[in-house]
């Protein structure tokens, strides 16, 4: 049995320029790790609220310095705040992790495809996450713990660098006491005092608490981490028609219309960045595509 | 847009009419664009009458070559193709998207100031080629057709008047009839133009291919051609046809180019192409751009530029810390497995026109078509 | 005494493994438990054993002076641990350390070795499942060594 992708949500394009950022105020600003910050973001337009499917992402403006794409990771249900969740790493996500409450950002999007949550119910849903690859997730498990009686088992397997880069690990605790969600971490280097798995994300897999032959499993991280994933999972049996990665590339416009993101024949903006593993699994043996 | 004519009336018009032709486009408020001969090539800009034509003009064209030289005629549309395609009136190489400045909540966009400088002047393409004319088709289902449309393109794509003319000389590297685009002009025009000339004359065949076209037609001095008329227009077209020497075997491409990505040949082009993109730039189809953004030094002004960029550049694929195709051999094997292949998955339709500038304009003479001809013949020797 | 059969046959390395060498194997096996900070083994010291883990968690670490133990990777139920004792000089490489108070089945390889070179059959069946964690491991550590999660700059 194949799974039809969820399509992208079509947006309506304010003001007819579609490359012109919406100004989003900054609500709250919380630290996660030394180099990981979320935003909570409210839109300036209080009669516009922001819907968005999880997986989705948003271009993040900064004034004149620059936009990124940025995966939203807040609750999908909750339609008055937006969260993103980044990496200081470049120009426009150093400037970012500066800014504070009250300052504005802009924002266009949502754009791209979802993850198959209808597609999921009923069955058992594994995720796995690398790095900063959890927060595109997270709308994923906030959505299924709100509807947590559609989904059979759900383990999350999430691999970070090491125990201080480990992202929203209170709430990870949350999920697994109260939502029943299966949570296993491991790091690729340890460090003192920590009591928890040492090795990388691919050797959770086998701890998997899920039923090979119905799960859906979703994936994000590193192309690297997300092609030994795969094969992990594939051999537990697996339905390679059930897998899901999400995929990055250079995105400058996010409607298909720069040509940066080509993957191939896809525009991993519009076509993904959530790609059902099967359709992109040749590509991505493929180098330098 | 507008509907073709299906069996247009073939009408003779004088040479001289070709100056009342850019008259009344003129007197419609019409900023007249074409060919024009500059910096020794043909490039295509603002005609202010007739004379602007590169009458008595034609290149030579070869892989890596472009020469214009005299003729001994007075045609007006004696060459084919130069550097310039249309596209950069339609999609400009440098445009600024928006502007916004700071305020006490934030920022807000400018809208005055985002909307084109083109609107406010509709355009009109005089001397497109039947190749140009698909092509300009092909960037509309890029800009115009998809989920987002580009505001820019279409406000001044929804304007343009096409004044096409058939092809009477195909340049050596010319192979539209390989990809189904020419030398006859076919599509969405206004007016078509044939050129007929030889020792006894020169006169103009010319064909409305939409109520606007007609409606300027009435305004110029024409009568019904006659048979004979009609078929040394259909001469012309053959006999373009008849002098393309160069070919590109679109059979199953798309396979081919998908199924060949780690083919040898790559290796081989990559090692000769100098990764300087003049073939995305003088590409008819290209589309790929880059969004800068600025401040003004007060930071109180930000503006957002589009710009074209080509795939040839080691920053196009750049993600955080690395970029993804690093070598020339893989930003050629994405241009052309783009342009000929994955652009059929995207957009329905090849994205080459045979129309032969990237040919022509590459500094080492790479050749599309030879390049593919090598693969196929070697077809998964990888 | 209660015979470690059952449990050795129902373990994945042993899946489909004959009948008379689980028998062999099971003659070879015994109960042990260590509890939580204890080392299982330590580098340098003859390996004569390996283990099947049931339960509680285990670190496969190396000492050095500057930064004392790195945690290298860790191991659970399910997993085998050690190898050292099959290919010669038969010398542990790393230190296992139990996390938090570990059960395992010992496997004397002292007993396994000498049986393997007596029964080559045997001995490629062994070897051949050993080869697969190896692979595993290697693999793995491969990953873990390109330090995926970093910023590159």
């Amino acid at each position: 049995m194949t799974f039809e992708h969820e399509v992208a949500t079509k947006v309506a394009v304010p003001d007819g320029l579609p490359m012109a950022p919406r100004p989003f105020v900054i609500r709250r600003t919380r630290r996660e790790t030394y180099d990981t910050f979320t935003l909570e973001l409210e839109s300036t337009i209080k009669t516009k609220p922001f819907s968005f499917a999880p997986g989705q992402f948003n271009m993040v403006y900064v004034f004149g310095v620059g936009e990124v794409p940025i995966s939203i990771s807040g609750d999908p249900d909750n339609m008055d705040k937006l969260l993103h969740t980044a990496r200081a790493v470049g120009t426009v996500t150093k400037r970012m992790s500066a800014l504070g409450k009250g300052d504005v950002l802009g924002i266009r999007g949502p754009f791209g495809a979802a993850w198959p949550l209808a597609e999921a119910k009923g069955k058992d849903v594994v995720i796995v996450a690398g790095g900063i690859g959890l927060p595109p997730l997270r709308p994923s498990i906030y959505s299924i713990m709100r509807n947590r009686g559609e989904y059979g088992r759900v383990c999350l397997l999430y691999g970070a660098r090491t125990p201080s880069d480990i992202l929203f690990p209170r709430e990870m605790e949350t999920w697994r006491k109260k939502h029943g969600i299966d949570v296993f971490i491991t790091v690729d280097r340890s460090m003192k005092g920590w009591k928890g798995n040492v090795g990388v994300v691919t050797t959770l897999i086998p701890k998997a608490t899920i039923d090979p032959l119905n799960t859906l499993a979703m994936i994000v991280g590193p192309e690297v981490m997300m092609r030994f994933s795969a094969l992990e999972l594939l051999k537990r049996g697996i339905d390679p028609a059930t897998i899901y990665v999400s995929m990055e590339r250079n995105m400058k416009c996010g409607i298909g219309l720069c040509g940066h993101c080509q993957f191939g024949p896809h525009f991993i903006c519009k076509d993904g960045p959530v790609f059902p593993y099967n359709r992109i699994k040749e590509l991505l043996m493929k180098r330098e595509i | 847009m507008f509907q073709v004519a299906v069996t247009a009336m073939v009408y003779r018009i004088e040479t001289a009419a070709v100056q009342s032709l850019i008259e009344v486009l003129h007197q419609q408020n019409y900023s007249v664009l074409g060919p024009t001969l500059r910096d020794g090539s043909i490039v295509y800009d603002e005609l202010h009458d007739a004379s602007d034509l590169p009458m008595g003009w034609t290149e030579e064209q070869r892989p890596g070559y472009y020469r214009i030289r005299k003729r001994n005629d007075e045609a007006l549309f004696g060459f084919t193709l130069g550097p310039h395609s249309w596209k950069k009136f339609l999609f400009p190489s440098i445009s600024k998207l928006f502007s916004a400045s700071r305020n006490a909540k934030g920022f807000n966009v400018l809208k005055d100031k985002a909307e084109p400088k083109g609107g406010t002047k509709p355009l009109a393409f005089f001397g497109v080629r039947p190749c140009e004319l698909h092509a300009i088709e092909i960037q509309d289902k890029v800009f115009a057709s998809g989920d987002y449309k580009d505001p820019q393109y279409n406000n001044v794509r929804a304007q343009v008047f096409i004044v096409a003319v058939n092809c009477s000389h195909p340049a050596e590297t010319c192979f539209c009839s390989s990809m189904g685009t020419g030398p006859g002009v076919e599509g969405q025009y206004d007016l078509a133009l044939t050129e007929i000339i030889d020792e006894k004359q020169h006169f103009f065949l010319i064909e409305a291919g939409s109520p606007k076209g007609e409606q300027v037609l009435e305004n110029i001095q024409h009568h019904p051609a006659e048979g004979n008329e009609v078929s040394k227009g259909e001469d012309v077209v053959r006999t373009a046809a008849s002098n393309m020497k160069r070919t590109l075997d679109t059979r199953g491409i798309k396979e081919l180019l998908y199924e060949n990505a780690e083919h040898p040949e790559w290796e081989k082009v990559g090692a000769r192409c100098l990764s300087c993109a003049n073939c995305t730039l003088v590409c008819p189809t290209c589309f790929c751009n880059t969004v800068e953004d600025s401040t003004d030094l007060g930071g109180t002004e930000a503006t957002r530029t589009r710009k074209w960029d080509s795939c040839f550049t080691l920053d196009f694929s750049y993600i955080h810390g690395g970029n993804i195709r690093t070598s020339t051999k893989a930003r050629y094997r994405q241009w052309m497995t783009h342009k000929l292949a994955s652009w059929i998955d995207q957009f329905g339709t090849s994205g080459c026109v045979g129309c032969g500038r990237c040919i022509t304009w590459c500094p080492v003479g790479i050749d599309i078509t030879d390049e593919t001809r090598v693969i196929r013949d070697n077809n998964g020797s990888a | 005494m209660e015979t470690l059969e059952p449990i050795i046959t129902s373990h994945p390395f042993f899946k489909d493994l004959d009948k008379k060498y689980i028998t062999l194997v099971t003659g070879c096996a015994s109960n042990v438990r260590f509890d939580g900070g204890k080392f299982i083994f330590r580098e340098g010291e003859e390996a004569h054993q390996f283990y099947l883990i049931r339960q509680g968690k285990v670190a496969i670490e190396i000492f050095t002076p500057d930064r004392g133990h790195i945690v290298i990777e860790t191991l659970d139920e399910g997993n085998i641990l050690g190898w050292s004792w099959l290919i010669p000089p038969y010398q542990w490489h790393f230190d296992a350390r139990a996390l938090e108070a570990t059960r395992a089945i010992a496997l004397d390889g002292k007993c396994l070795r000498k049986k393997c070179e007596e029964d080559h059959d045997f001995g490629y069946e062994f070897l051949k499942r050993f080869a697969h964690i190896m692979e595993q491991r290697l693999a793995a550590s491969r990953i873990q060594l390109l330090d995926l999660y970093d910023v590159r700059t």
